[in-house]
């Protein structure tokens, strides 16, 4: 009674065709049809944030999006982020401030944080880079040093420095 | 967990969508931003035969000013509704009331009218638009209608929307000159369910109040609405809301809790009305 569907979608810049069931969600399509497993799958109803990814450029839940929804999309995941280096300054001061413990939410963080970063056009305050990644669970608990790094990343790129 | 399988369609217009309703028959069920059917769906608290896809229908998105009132399509999403520089100026309620919904991620795939078709009780948007006035446009088989947001929320999770009826947009009236809101919310972590929240607008000595997460639905303080226009003080409001409020306790707080809580946000609300608003 499997009905699969095509759909035709841009992943981190490449064009990609493929047949999918109506009810599997977007993050397990990248993890299980195109092993792109940088994207994880926690809770798998929205809470998390572990699934997040960019869709036509706006951040969305991997788990509450379908598959067959991001047909003439485009997709970017934190595989395409990093490949591009357009995150390597956040990578590096989560690396530094030593932001990531088990790394499990590191990849839905990063993202979330690329997206904060894009919109706010100055240093965002502890509180604002706490609302906004309110959405992102981290279960080893390392919000401090997470915000530290958001906040590093944002002076640097304000005074125009490359750290 | 993953959802249970599922078919699905994907709509073109409102009426298109109606009529794959139709055509689909029993199972069917429509899909907006689908950030909360689809954590539903994961979960299998919910089960659809076939989904109707909604979010790509172009016409039932856009926020424009329409006379004296503002249009909102179903379909736009809750982050161009937060941004919108209309909604921002003519419509602060709501504005005000964006910075308390979901996270940035849900927000920018959740829908306004998905929201308010919901009507989960703990949510902000339908509580704004009983406090606002506004009017439910809806289109189903039965042909196009107007409801009233007064008549739109029945109880816990039910609307007026009849089977296959689509909200296709909401009509807000703007404000009038000299109008007062205010927003007051209770969660425990940012942008999750509230324990309690109230919206508020006030037009010279007329009020509409409306509680969520208070009880089974979004619902007005009529007693604290008349209590307000007859001259009541903030805490004389607060004392006839806590008292007179239909509650109804939830996971993130109990009945005595939230009717406690009632009259915390009545009175910080009308005190934070611009000046204060003790008569």
């Amino acid at each position: 009674m499997t009905e699969t569907m095509p759909i035709r979608l841009k992943v981190n810049g490449e064009a990609v065709s493929a047949l999918v069931e109506p009810r599997q969600h977007l993050a397990d399509f990248l993890r299980l049809h195109l092993q792109l497993t940088g994207t994880h799958v926690g809770c798998e109803h929205g809470v998390c944030g572990a699934c997040t990814v960019r869709m036509n450029g706006d951040i969305v839940r991997g788990c509450l999006t379908l598959a067959v929804q991001a047909d003439g999309a485009e997709i970017e995941t934190i595989e395409g982020l990093s490949e591009s280096g357009e995150i390597a300054d956040i990578q590096a001061a989560f690396h530094r401030r030593n932001a990531l413990q088990c790394g499990f939410c590191t990849p839905g963080m990063l993202v979330t944080t690329s997206e904060l970063l894009a919109c706010i056009d100055r240093v965002p305050t502890r509180e604002e880079v706490r609302s906004y990644l309110s959405g992102n669970y981290c279960r080893c608990t390392g919000y401090q040093a997470i915000v530290d790094a958001i906040v590093e990343v944002a002076v640097a790129r304000r005074s125009g420095s490359d750290t | 967990m993953k959802p249970g399988a599922f078919g699905y369609r994907r709509a073109e217009s409102a009426e298109d969508a109606v009529r794959l309703f139709l055509e689909v028959g029993e199972g069917a069920q429509y899909l907006a931003g689908g950030q909360s059917l689809m954590a539903t769906l994961n979960f299998r608290v919910s089960e659809a035969g076939t989904l109707i896809d909604l979010t790509r229908i172009e016409s039932l998105k856009g926020i424009e000013q329409r006379g004296n009132a503002i249009h909102i399509g179903a379909l736009t999403t809750h982050a161009s509704v937060a941004r919108s520089s209309l909604v921002r100026k003519r419509l602060p309620l709501i504005a005000e009331a964006y910075v308390h919904v979901a996270h940035p991620a849900i927000r920018n795939r959740g829908t306004i009218g998905g929201s308010i078709a919901l009507g989960d009780p703990a949510s902000e948007m339908p509580a704004c638009m009983l406090a606002l006035d506004a009017v439910i446009h809806a289109n189903g088989p039965a042909g196009k209608r107007s409801i009233p947001i007064d008549d739109f929320y029945l109880g816990l999770y039910e609307t007026a929307l009849e089977e296959g009826e689509l909200l296709t947009g909401i009509e807000i009236p703007l404000p009038a000159e000299g109008a007062r809101h205010g927003f007051e919310e209770i969660a425990r972590r940012h942008g999750d369910y509230a324990m309690a929240g109230l919206a508020v607008m006030t037009t010279g000595r007329r009020a509409r109040m409306a509680y969520f997460a208070i009880s089974d639905r979004a619902l007005r303080s009529t007693a604290a609405e008349d209590a307000f226009v007859s001259g009541a003080s903030p805490a004389e409001c607060a004392e006839v809301a806590t008292r007179e409020m239909y509650v109804f306790g939830d996971l993130n707080a109990s009945e005595n809790m939230k009717r406690h809580l009632a009259g915390v946000l009545m009175r910080r609300v009308l005190l934070s009305l611009d000046g204060g608003a003790s008569a």
